[in-house]
């Protein structure tokens, strides 16, 4: 499943069972993880691969494409001096993933980040509310459909 | 209402576990800013208080969200590093190089040894310049008038030396995607110099007035405490870090721009109070100075821009000489330059703690999507767990020793 040039890698390794496609690119690992195991390969990349860090959390928005959004998680191992990436892809109807804020805490204003700009649902988040927008601002400005200005008629 | 005062005598020092007498007192919500003079910036606080402790905090931030991020996607790369000025206004030239570098490790482009070091020394003056800001403001805020103006003093100074480069003080953008805006002045060295001589000795007139001073140490010494296992579940970093005795420094740990050249130490202390950050930013200030001084005596010599066509402006002579040229610069003047498909996360360690770039591009001249994860984001959402059970008056010194920059938060 992994490509040769992530073999010996520990991390990728660890959590092999659940990657759907992985790739080294300029020095930097990514790893794709089905939605639905996100929460899981998180733990055990913390707990056993020394992750204890969750650097950024983000995603970007495919649209037109299907599945429209990547939800992007980057993570820190201050014992292994090393950085990994994941990626999520979940559809643009309705979308939504588990929360890693059981994993690490950090991940809770991180995760209101892209609930408020980009209207992703985190199941099982604490407070899931807007964070940078007022409460009452309507659609999710970066979202590739949402207009840079332009007035409402 | 008569009630019973008993005085005694009080414990500066360890005022944040001060024991609860009452109980039974009702609880007060208090509304702490957006325009509180302490939140150095538009940061609201609700604060449930219980006499004067605190029982929980919960900051509302998003009052200067400005949709840099959307911003990105509209601009050129190159135009776009005006945007990174504004993100931190008190570190606008370590935005500058964490997006370059983003963006160059994207483009595959080696940058000249000369705009490295360059680059290094501007980034340290930018380090002392926003320790300096912290510094004379964290005092303000616990009540060292005059520690204000001598700090911004020497700050001036700083601003100086940029404004000779760029015209400008603050927002510089001299740091371009493929090496420097211009190559530097005349005389600008010297000015460095001379600046950087004389600033140790600036710094030993504050330890002067700060370090040994009863009430600086009541009231920070024991103050702010948050364990080592929540900062780094929540996302702490910086200097925050390495007063808890965390000894990480992406400039050691992962080294760029030729940090790796450089003859420095990380300050690390363990106490993990307020007192401990405020040492361990006026020992980053001494290796800051350190690491300028030997930027400017080794400075090497030569390009101050990447040898790629195509990315970088052609000289103006050769433009009017070569065909080439001129094409190269109608298309980056129109269109920009296209930037390989491919994503990148760039880490530096900014005045603040890790700042980190994340840069998608399609191939296209735009950035397709470009996350900035600011330190101050991480920093800030320890409030509720540092703030809880403390003091009201030694929250606005926890605060003060986060070193948070709201622009950096909100974006």
């Amino acid at each position: 499943m992994l490509p040769e040039n992530l073999q010996d890698n520990k991390a990728a390794r660890l959590v092999e069972d659940s990657v759907l496609n992985a790739k080294l690119d300029r020095g930097e690992v990514t790893l794709e993880i089905a939605p639905g195991n996100i929460v899981d390969v998180c733990r055990r990349l913390k707990h056993e691969g020394g992750f204890i860090r969750l650097s950024d959390l983000t995603a970007v928005d495919r649209f037109p494409e299907e599945p429209r959004f990547e939800i992007i998680y980057h993570l820190h191992s201050l014992e292994h001096n090393e950085r990994l990436r994941l990626r999520c892809r979940i559809s643009g109807t309705g979308p939504a993933i588990d929360s890693v804020t059981e994993v690490w805490r950090s991940a809770n204003w991180y995760e209101r980040e892209v609930f408020d700009l980009f209207g992703v649902t985190f199941h099982n988040h604490p407070e899931l509310d807007r964070i940078l927008l007022p409460a009452d601002w309507e659609g999710h400005p970066l979202r590739k459909d949402y207009p840079i200005t332009g007035t409402r008629v | 209402m008569a009630s019973s005062f008993t005085l005694t005598e009080p414990d500066l020092a360890n005022s944040a576990a001060a024991p609860v007498t009452n109980t039974s007192s009702r609880r007060m919500i208090l509304n702490m800013g957006p325009q509180h003079p302490s939140t150095h910036g538009v940061l609201r606080l609700e604060l449930e208080l219980e006499g004067e402790i605190i029982r929980s905090a919960k900051p509302d931030i998003g009052y200067l969200h400005t949709g840099i991020e959307k911003e990105f996607e509209v601009k050129n790369y190159q135009q776009a590093v005006t945007l990174t000025d504004r993100i931190d206004y008190l570190a606008p030239l370590s935005n500058n190089l964490c997006y370059s570098l983003a963006v160059e490790k994207l483009l595959g482009i080696e940058i000249p040894a000369m705009a490295q070091w360059t680059r290094v020394m501007l980034v340290e003056l930018t380090r002392l310049n926003s320790h300096l800001v912290w510094l004379g403001t964290h005092a303000l805020d616990i009540g060292a008038m005059s520690m204000f103006l001598y700090c911004m003093r020497e700050r001036e100074d700083i601003l100086r030396i940029f404004e000779m480069y760029s015209g400008q003080r603050m927002m510089t953008s001299y740091i371009r995607i493929g090496g420097l805006a211009l190559a530097p002045p005349r005389g600008w060295h010297n000015r460095i110099e001379s600046f950087i001589n004389g600033f140790p000795s600036k710094i030993d007139e504050y330890e002067e007035l700060l370090t040994n001073n009863r009430i600086w140490i009541g009231r920070t010494k024991g103050v702010g405490f948050i364990s080592v296992e929540d900062m780094l579940d929540l996302g702490v970093t910086g200097p925050m870090l390495r007063a808890a005795g965390v000894n990480w420094d992406t400039r050691k740990q992962a080294p760029y721009s030729s940090y790796e050249k450089f003859d420095f130490t990380v300050p690390v202390r363990t106490e993990n109070d307020v007192y401990a950050r405020y040492l361990v930013r006026i020992e980053e200030m001494r290796q800051s100075a350190k690491i300028v001084k030997q930027a400017l005596e080794g400075m090497p010599e030569g390009a101050f821009q990447a040898d790629a066509p195509g990315i970088i402006l052609p000289e103006r002579e050769k433009m009017k000489t070569q065909m080439e040229s001129l094409i190269y610069h109608f298309k980056i003047v129109t269109e920009g330059f296209r930037v390989p498909e491919g994503e990148v996360y760039q880490v530096i360690e900014s005045p603040r703690g890790e700042l980190g770039y994340y840069v998608v591009s399609d191939g296209t001249a735009k950035p397709y999507r470009v996350h900035i994860h600011g330190p101050s984001f991480g920093n800030l959402q320890s409030i509720p767990t540092l703030a809880k059970g403390s003091m009201i008056s030694d929250v606005i010194a926890s605060m003060g020793s986060m070193d948070f920059v709201l622009g950096d938060t909100d974006r």
